[in-house]
């Protein structure tokens, strides 16, 4: 097999090539390596990779291992002891991690190699990847276009087989959007089925790290290796792990699957209206039961979302002070401007303003109004979802009301980036499990395809079921199997 | 134009140990006006009687055998210091 070849498959094709050994796993890498240097240029996923360290891992790869000698790209906000870890920040330029997050332990413990890190918006913080300070990050399918975001960097990598899987993180649809935009599958575990520790905070109470890759069937063996409890995270719960790969190709006799009606709104791209339409009647055909629920609260997600997400960011945020680590403003004239410069100099715009609506909602005086209201509805909203699932299996929806949009064309108006969330934030308001596919594509104005994602949404702790469900859906359509052709694309403008 | 809320970016800013330029100010007032105007909608609901969530999953007491492990050396806790001497950070002077 071809380097090229190679490096287009997919994680469970790959794997009985390594164990047979009709490849090596230094081979496998060094056919990423020629991958991301042939076509990253264009893309801009990656910020940084160590092929010399991986090298080493790769020469002493148990290939046995469920993930032995698979490279997985991590998105740059995931601490990899050695590696630099800058949350895509200024005031984080030249970081380096002294310790490795729990699930960067557990992927090796699989046999897996964490060897590079991928674009992000600062600190998690965009739907876009547009916040990074470091590059842009171009979708794959039209390089006038984001690849979605946060985890950006990782989706595209994912997109042009630069990587055969990464890790990304999920506070309000940040794996499932990017997945969405960049035509690949993103999947957001429960909160608490999946370590924190070594993830850098956004927000506490919703942030989920999980995986982007080219099959439901490589999620399910990502999720295998990095779900679980943790000691080091006293929210990671103690609950035992299925082997969420073994359930798969069950399919979808008797599985009853609800379509909120609060999520048939205005302002869903009829492309993407009419391939959740087609989907669904799909779904229907190969056996699901489609019920209508609703989830009354709907309307009101993303406003609570932003208030929690942004006050527990403001909070999160105040550890980059310029003493330990990270940007120091130079000659500081008192304490006050020590701190106020270090920060006004390190953080980005779209961060600063998170920490200035988060401090306010948490000030005094508008903290009742603001972030213990947001907390009730926040429980309302969870409610809804309680109930809804308790009559199906699983909700489905579109991931994202459009496809990929243009860069630039929504960094003026934070509003209309934060409305990008509209049907995959509430899910981590609710802390359940969600997971989007590719479900068919629309056609820009230019003519090029932009891949249309499919999110459902599970219980918590049911990630076997909706990687089931995922599974039938993508096992008969051929949506999985588009790649975006990079060869006649060239970037335009700046 | 700040809508109807109370947000004094300036102000706030101070809060959050944030200096921000006149012209950052002005465009976060005008924007965070823009989401919380969008946000008054939340006021709408009735939550009496509606316990707030700080988390999803609720849980109390994690507790783990105190144990002694490994931390990090003071040389790994330098590792991106700013500014050390003598194994500790060097900050500027705070007391007169």
């Amino acid at each position: 097999m071809t380097r090229s070849g190679l490096s287009a498959l997919s994680i469970a094709e790959l794997r009985p090539l390594l164990r047979r050994r009709e490849v090596s796993a230094r081979e496998v890498l060094e056919a990423v390596e020629e991958r991301i240097n042939a076509v990253d240029g264009k893309i801009g996923a990656y910020l940084s990779r160590d092929f010399g360290a991986a090298a080493v891992e790769a020469e002493k790869a148990d290939v046995n291992l469920p993930l032995g000698g698979v490279p997985i790209a991590i998105k740059d906000i995931i601490n990899v002891a050695g590696q630099p870890c800058t949350c895509a920040s200024k005031i984080l330029r030249g970081y380096r991690a002294p310790y490795n997050a729990t699930v960067i332990e557990k992927l090796r413990a699989a046999g897996a190699i964490p060897f590079g890190k991928t674009n992000l918006d600062e600190f998690a913080m965009g739907s876009s990847t547009e916040n990074s300070s470091a590059q842009l990050t171009r979708n794959p399918w039209d390089l006038s276009r984001v690849p979605g975001g946060s985890s950006g960097g990782s989706a595209a990598a994912v997109a042009i087989d630069a990587a055969f899987g990464a890790l990304g993180t999920d506070t309000g649809g940040s794996i499932r959007q990017p997945a969405a935009l960049s035509g690949i599958v993103g999947v957001k575990p429960s909160y608490g089925r999946v370590s924190r520790y070594g993830l850098t905070a956004f927000a506490s109470s919703l942030d989920q790290v999980g995986s982007l890759t080219k099959t439901v069937r490589d999620s399910a063996l990502i999720m295998n290796a990095i779900a679980g409890p943790d000691p080091c995270d006293t929210t990671c719960l103690n609950e035992p792990v299925p082997d969420y790969a073994a359930g798969l190709g069950r399919g979808l006799k008797g599985v009853r699957l609800g379509l909120p009606k609060e999520y048939m709104i205005e302002g869903i791209d009829s492309p993407v209206r009419q391939a959740v339409d087609v989907a669904v009647k799909h779904l229907a055909s190969l056996g699901a039961e489609i019920v209508e629920v609703s989830l009354p609260h709907t309307d009101y997600s993303i406003s609570v979302y932003y208030i929690l997400a942004t006050a527990e960011a403001s909070a999160n945020l105040a550890r980059f002070d310029g003493v330990r680590y990270g940007y120091r403003a130079e000659n500081p004239t008192d304490l006050l401007d020590f701190y106020g410069r270090t920060r006004e100099e390190g953080f980005g715009a779209e961060v600063k303003r998170r920490i200035i609506l988060g401090t306010y909602v948490l000030s005094s005086g508008y903290y009742d109004a603001y972030y213990l209201r947001a907390q009730k509805v926040r429980e309302l909203i969870r409610r809804d979802f309680e109930q809804a699932l308790a009559k199906v299996d699983a909700l489905v929806s579109p991931t994202s009301p459009t496809p990929a949009f243009k860069i630039g064309e929504k960094t003026s108006d934070p509003l209309q980036m934060y409305l990008a969330d509209i049907f995959t934030n509430a899910g981590n308001l609710a802390g359940i499990c969600g997971i989007s596919l590719p479900c068919g594509f629309a056609r820009s104005e230019s003519g090029r395809t932009l891949p249309i994602g499919l999110q459902f949404l599970g219980k918590a702790l049911d990630e076997a079921r909706i990687f089931e469900i995922a599974y039938a859906y993508e096992q008969s359509t051929e949506w999985h199997k588009a790649r975006p052709s990079l060869n006649d694309q060239n970037i335009v403008g700046k | 134009m700040a809508g109807e809320s109370d947000l004094d970016v300036a102000y706030v800013a101070k809060l959050a140990r944030l200096n921000l330029s006149a012209e950052e100010t002005h465009l976060f007032q005008k924007q965070l006006g823009d989401v919380l105007k969008y946000a008054e909608k939340l006021k709408e609901i009735d939550v009496t009687g509606v316990e707030a969530a700080a988390h999803a999953v609720p849980i109390f007491n994690v507790f783990r055998e105190d144990e002694p492990r490994d931390c990090f050396t003071a040389e790994q806790a330098l590792s991106n210091a700013p500014h050390q001497a003598n194994n500790l950070f060097i900050v500027p002077k705070v007391v007169e």
